[in-house]
């Protein structure tokens, strides 16, 4: 009987400081069934109470481009190829609003969640995890609405065809979830101390899209703007904008090395984000 | 052999006082400065004891200093102490919501807290939809809570609600449905703050009995923190008494309550008169109050005995002409009853009166004696509003059985005559 001074056999113990990088996958794995509650919690308290229900999810991204096709391709003039610039809005849209939606949704997660977090304890990951999966799951029915488009101005004519890229497509969306998360990530924590990142966040979200290439082609900011062509190309979310594009429309063109620097920034935000999300979630209640 | 599954060791937590705002990002800066350089952090040294009501020369605070205890399997701990005392921070860092400053806790066992019920709970998602929510936020699987949803639906009594949305229950609902989540928790050590305080007599008394269920018949760990003492006494084994962020005292749970109910309270069971109490007649020597057979320190409890106690010197010879009487006033001034020594005669000399109070005649709360000396039956000598006041806490009551407080001051005993044909 003498196991119980051996202080090897604690199950577990707190103290001050996390190890510098800890992610405890096994204890993700057991609440799993919290982050799908979580997921599930998401999706149906948006529509609870209105008539319209899940469609909500499609009017704004519809809306949205019908907009844009008005005031940059008929208004301005930006030409979008053979691709009517209807489809061609809704795509960039499409994967832009998954990246903005993980992006402020995951941002807030220590704030807004200050009230659970304050009384219990289960990992924190779960909490921006699930905004990434429900953001995921609305993307899926945005993405119906896109195959119903496409199939539409296909059959009216318009000159479409897929290529083989577009098996890469869930690829590039994953990345643009976990570019979203790692940002996220980074912002929750920092705004649990300094809230003025708050105001950046919303603003900034605006302000990012138009060097996006969310509404233009890479190409064309290349040819009107030659001295700022640079900012859009350092962007990240450009290419991956730009590549969604033309694996779903085959407009545009790819380049690997934008994609191998959207990857490699993407790896190294997301882990800069786990770390310091790491080292925020013990000590933030006593700060936000 | 001692079964250890909790063990805290020099925990301590330090709060930052006033805004943090600006002024944080330059000892930020400091701190990281420090850090690199490899010295200790500038901020953790200063900072005093966390009395609220004086002013403190830091900006820093401890609100825990040096936390050491240690729990055994099966024992219910019960944390006491005032409000600011460090209770609610020793249960968050127990339940992993905060980090301590120092220190470590080492466990044998899962962890659950219940430091409020209904964490989590969504006002637009169904009694049902959040059981499941709810469970799973204090850890749960899907699985566990689908085995017991009967249990849960039937123990919160609110069958009829469970498919209506959560904002349109009575807030008396949703606790009560919060409470049936937490009831069927199956974790090694249980963490509770406060939750008696909700909820209806009914509902409490089916709370503290499944309570009592966890602790004793599944030999469960419990650390409970509450303020009523009554809850306290009959639920916890141990006691650990907190004050400004330390630990006074950790000993069994009748002690704990009597330390912290002594130390708290700035009644004074006792009173020795002087010169303002002379007069021709008599002299006022001390009137006090206690549990019989206790000590005097002792606080006076609603099931003890209570014995007042006169001591009167008549300097008159014809002293039966004399006697005292008192007058009972509640803590809103309202006065109660009076009674008297009329029958007993009071004699020539020292006379040492003694009053005594049948058990469980008092309800807790507080209250205040006033003095009269009265002579020929008519006309007072000598008065003296609240001369005495004392507190009576709440008692030991057997578990399952309501634990709040019954209406009015005094519980007497009458004869009951029942007749059974």
């Amino acid at each position: 009987m003498n196991h119980i001074d051996n202080t090897k056999d604690w199950l577990f113990e707190i103290t001050p400081k996390n190890k510098f990088f800890s992610l405890n996958f096994k204890e993700i794995w057991q609440y799993r069934d919290l982050l799908m509650l979580f997921v599930k919690r998401d999706i149906i308290t948006v529509y609870k109470q209105t008539v319209l229900g899940p469609l909500w999810y499609l009017i704004q991204p519809l809306f949205t481009s019908i907009t844009f096709t008005i005031i940059f391709n008929n208004v301005a003039g930006i030409k979008t190829g053979t691709i009517p610039p209807f489809l061609f809005n809704l795509a960039g849209i499409m994967v832009w609003n998954y990246f903005t939606s993980c992006l402020s949704g995951t941002s807030d997660s220590f704030k807004s969640n200050a009230g659970i977090f304050g009384k219990v304890y289960f990992p924190r990951i779960i909490t921006p995890l699930s905004i990434v999966i429900s953001n995921l799951i609305k993307f899926g029915i945005q993405f119906g609405i896109f195959i119903f488009f496409y199939l539409f101005f296909y059959f009216q004519g318009a000159d479409l065809s897929l290529n083989g890229s577009i098996l890469l497509f869930p690829l590039v969306i994953a990345f643009m979830g976990i570019l979203g998360l790692g940002l996220g990530m980074i912002i929750s924590s920092m705004v649990t101390k300094y809230r003025d990142l708050n105001n950046l966040v919303s603003f900034g979200i605006q302000l990012l899209m138009y060097i996006s290439a969310v509404m233009y082609p890479m190409e064309l900011i290349k040819e009107k703007l030659p001295k700022f062509g640079w900012i859009v190309q350092y962007n990240p979310l450009a290419y991956v904008i730009e590549t969604s594009r033309y694996m779903l429309l085959g407009i545009g063109n790819i380049s690997i090395l934008g994609l191998v620097y959207t990857m490699v920034l993407t790896i190294v935000v997301f882990f800069v984000g786990l770390l310091i999300f790491n080292r925020t979630e013990k000590s933030f209640i006593d700060t936000v | 052999m001692k079964d250890i599954i909790l063990k805290a060791e020099n925990i301590s937590k330090q709060y930052r006082l006033g805004q943090v705002g600006t002024g944080t990002l330059s000892h930020d800066l400091n701190r990281w400065w420090h850090r690199i350089r490899g010295k200790e952090d500038p901020y953790l040294r200063i900072g005093d004891t966390n009395d609220r009501s004086t002013k403190g020369t830091s900006d820093y605070v401890w609100a825990l200093q040096d936390i050491n205890f240690e729990v055994e399997r099966g024992e219910v701990l019960g944390i006491i102490g005032k409000n600011g005392a460090g209770k609610s921070t020793l249960l968050k860092i127990l339940s992993k919501v905060t980090a301590p400053t120092t220190g470590s806790i080492k466990s044998r066992g899962r962890i659950a807290s219940l430091l409020e019920v209904g964490t989590g709970f969504n006002g637009e998602m169904t009694g049902r939809e959040n059981i499941f929510l709810n469970g799973a936020i204090l850890g749960m699987t899907k699985k566990e809570i689908t085995s017991k949803l009967d249990e849960i639906i039937e123990f919160s009594g609110c069958e009829r609600y469970i498919d209506t949305p959560v904002k349109r229950y009575s807030s008396g609902m949703t606790v009560r449905l919060a409470f049936a989540v937490a009831a069927f928790l199956e974790p090694e050590i249980l963490v509770i703050d406060e939750v008696l305080a909700v909820g209806d007599a009914e509902f409490q008394k089916k709370a503290i009995g499944k309570m009592q269920d966890i602790s004793r018949g599944e030999g469960r760990t419990v650390l409970f923190v509450s303020h009523n003492m009554a809850a306290v006494k009959s639920l916890c084994t141990k006691g650990v008494v907190m004050e400004y962020g330390k630990i006074k005292l950790i000993s069994d749970i009748e002690h704990a309550v009597s330390y912290y109910l002594s130390g708290d309270s700035e009644i004074i069971n006792q009173k020795v008169f002087t010169n303002g109490y002379e007069k021709d007649e008599f002299k006022l020597e001390k009137i006090s109050i206690k549990n019989k057979g206790k000590d005097i320190e002792e606080p006076l409890s609603e099931n003890d005995e209570i014995e007042l106690t006169t001591i009167i010197t008549l300097k008159d010879n014809q002293a039966d002409r004399y006697h005292i009487t008192y007058h009972l006033y509640n803590e809103m001034g309202e006065a109660l009853f009076s009674f008297s020594n009329e029958s007993n005669k009071l004699k020539y000399g020292k006379n040492e009166l003694t009053c005594l109070f049948p058990a469980s005649f008092f309800q807790s709360g507080q209250y205040f004696l006033s003095f009269f000396f009265i002579v020929d039956r008519r006309d007072a000598l000598f008065i003296e509003k609240d001369i005495l006041s004392f507190n009576i806490v709440d008692g030991s009551r057997d578990l399952g059985v309501f634990m709040g407080r019954e209406p009015g001051y005094i519980k007497p005993k009458f004869n009951w005559i029942l007749k059974n044909n």
